[in-house]
């Protein structure tokens, strides 16, 4: 079976000359299909800068970055921007919900950016906020939305185009324990239904529902714990 | 499909700040409506301009004195000159109507006014001007060979003079000489530029008399028997005048044709309606600003929202068009309500001059609304699609 994620000798130098900040100093890392990665790290270490880039939302500045067997490196932006759509769900610490939109057009949103038909684009949004148990939340907009169920939106927007891997950051560093809960409990049924989940964290609550953990210093790997 | 859905986003964007998007379409509604507007103005001068004109029958000549050239003198022109144009040389003339103007200030009780035109003439001018008498009488031959003090005046001087009174056989006090009213003329309307019943006509010896003095005339009108003998007056006309001022080489004096007055007075209109046109898209230009200004800052507003697009998969074309659709709306909606008030507004009189719309204009700064909106949107919306999603989503 091929590797989701494949990353080689990856690098992200921010600045240049004295000032340069290396986040990445080659990194390597392999993800298989079906995998729930935790990535665990001092802040700071570039695990951020890691998820970005493996999120397409960010660019290396060295290094190989196979998706899905695809290479990244050779993309220009209107490729990166198919990829983000098709292959990659991401879930912010922040939620990033588009501001005074409804839930359901915040989930129908990357299938508009597919090409997806209305209807079939409103049934696809509802299933997945069915699974994300909000329902009976669809005509909410995020201000009349709780922190928990904001991410739970997010949530269903990353997975509503049945991404190969779905990224978070810190998906629940902004949630009380209640919310975490729920909000890990959906990501581990993912996962469950063969969904490959990477998620950075600082918990090691969070981490024990990880296959396995990956910390990370300095820009590179420095264990890996399973 | 796709560019329905973009336009959507679009226009919950505006939606969402309704007061932002009115004064934006604000500026583009006052920009549109005054070129409308103000080129209606000026049609609307020019075909007054050329209705006065043609008022004036297609028979008549105009001779005015010019210049000499340097080293000869010019000889002024003189009644004795009007007078040789009628006679057994010149079969194609009718009549030639010495002409005097001057400046005056004409006095009624306690109320004054400034005479826009005070003309000496003689009778025949009032047939080749086509002017009608509405009140009273005209001046007679008699009146001029005994230099009776009368005068006819148009309509704006019997209005500002004797408002509510019949003017006919009152005295007024024109640069301080008394004259006698002997008649009004009917309204002939404003011809734009100016304000054709502002006049009063006195007998040509009066004038002279009074106020000009016996210098030269400012005019001679012309009346050829015919539209068709025009040509042959004017020939007629030149050869005498020739030789009456001994011309070589350059004349003394111009003779304008009826078309040649139209064609100057219309180089003039024209010249005003270019001129209010500019000042108008003037006014077009600061709105397509003002539309660049909201949208870099609805851009900046929205760099995080830009961000989010861009994660979930939206590509550079996307968020373009959508921030260009945004524009573009903004400016056809100012210019379909900028059309909307030019066109009203045309329909009411505007410092005299009833506006007369140009299709092409209304149809014009339309178009041109919309251009703005993609011309002055586009730099803002290709800053937005340009944005990196992670700087993008970083902005706070």
């Amino acid at each position: 079976m091929s590797p989701v994620i494949e990353v080689r000798d990856l690098r992200k130098t921010y600045g240049s000359g004295d000032t340069a900040v290396h986040a990445l100093r080659g990194l390597d890392l392999t993800v298989q299909k079906g995998e729930y990665i935790a990535i665990m790290g001092a802040s700071g270490s570039g695990k951020s800068t890691l998820l970005n880039i493996l999120g397409c939302l960010d660019v290396p500045s060295g290094g190989e970055y196979l998706l899905d067997g695809i290479d990244t490196g050779e993309f220009d932006e209107e490729q990166l921007s198919l990829l983000r759509n098709r292959k990659i769900g991401f879930v912010f610490q922040s939620f990033n919900l588009v501001p005074r939109t409804t839930a359901l057009a915040n989930v129908e949103l990357p299938l508009v950016y597919a090409g997806v038909r209305r209807a079939q684009r409103r049934e696809r949004a509802l299933a997945a906020l069915d699974l994300v148990g909000l329902r009976d939340r669809t005509h909410h907009r995020p201000n009349e939305l709780s922190g928990g169920q904001q991410q739970r939106v997010a949530i269903a927007r990353a997975l509503v185009t049945s991404p190969a891997i779905v990224l978070a950051d810190e998906p629940t560093g902004n949630l009380d324990t209640d919310s975490s809960r729920e909000v890990l409990g959906i990501l581990d049924r993912l996962n469950a239904t063969g969904r490959t989940v990477v998620l950075i964290t600082h918990e090691d609550e969070v981490a024990a529902h990880a296959m396995r953990t990956v910390r990370v210093v300095d820009g590179r790997v420095a264990g890996v714990l399973v | 499909m796709r560019i329905f859905e973009i336009a959507a986003f679009a226009v919950r964007g505006l939606t969402a700040n309704k007061m932002r998007s009115g004064l934006t379409t604000l500026g583009i509604l006052i920009g549109v409506a005054s070129v409308i507007l103000l080129i209606a103005v000026g049609n609307g001068a020019s075909s007054a301009v050329q209705q006065s004109i043609a008022g004036l029958g297609t028979n008549i000549l105009t001779i005015s004195p010019q210049r000499a050239q340097p080293g000869t003198t010019a000889k002024p022109l003189t009644t004795a000159d009007a007078a040789a144009l009628v006679g057994q040389d010149s079969p194609a003339v009718k009549y030639a109507s010495p002409v005097v103007s001057a400046q005056a200030t004409a006095g009624y009780g306690d109320t004054t006014h400034d005479i826009g035109q005070f003309i000496g003439s003689d009778p025949r001018y009032f047939d080749t001007t086509n002017s009608a008498v509405a009140q009273g009488n005209l001046f007679s031959d008699n009146d001029v060979q005994q230099a009776r003090k009368v005068v006819v005046i148009g309509a704006t001087v019997a209005a500002q003079l004797f408002p509510g009174l019949d003017p006919v056989g009152k005295s007024v006090l024109v640069n301080n000489i008394p004259f006698t009213v002997v008649g009004v003329l009917a309204a002939k309307g404003s011809s734009g530029l100016q304000d054709a019943d502002d006049l009063a006509v006195a007998p040509l010896t009066t004038t002279q008399n009074a106020l000009t003095g016996y210098g030269g005339l400012t005019q001679i009108v012309v009346q050829a028997r015919s539209a068709d003998a025009l040509p042959d007056a004017q020939a007629q006309v030149t050869t005498i005048l020739n030789g009456r001022h001994k011309t070589t080489g350059t004349a003394d004096y111009r003779i304008l044709s009826q078309d040649q007055l139209l064609t100057a007075r219309t180089a003039t209109t024209e010249t005003f309606t270019v001129l209010l046109a500019s000042v108008a898209a003037i006014s077009l230009l600061v709105g397509g600003i003002g539309i660049t200004n909201i949208m870099l800052v609805t851009v900046t507003e929205r760099i995080r929202e830009i961000g989010i697009r861009k994660a979930v998969g939206a590509p550079r074309s996307s968020i373009l068009g959508q921030f260009l659709i945004e524009a573009t709306l903004l400016s056809l909606f100012g210019g379909a309500l900028g059309v909307a008030a030019g066109v009203v507004g045309s329909r009411f009189t505007i410092a005299g001059i009833q506006p007369v719309l140009v299709p092409s204009s209304v149809l014009l700064a339309f178009a041109v609304s919309a251009l703005i909106g993609l011309f002055f949107g586009s730099y803002p919306a290709s800053r937005a699609a340009k944005l990196r999603p992670i700087e993008a989503l970083r902005h706070e």
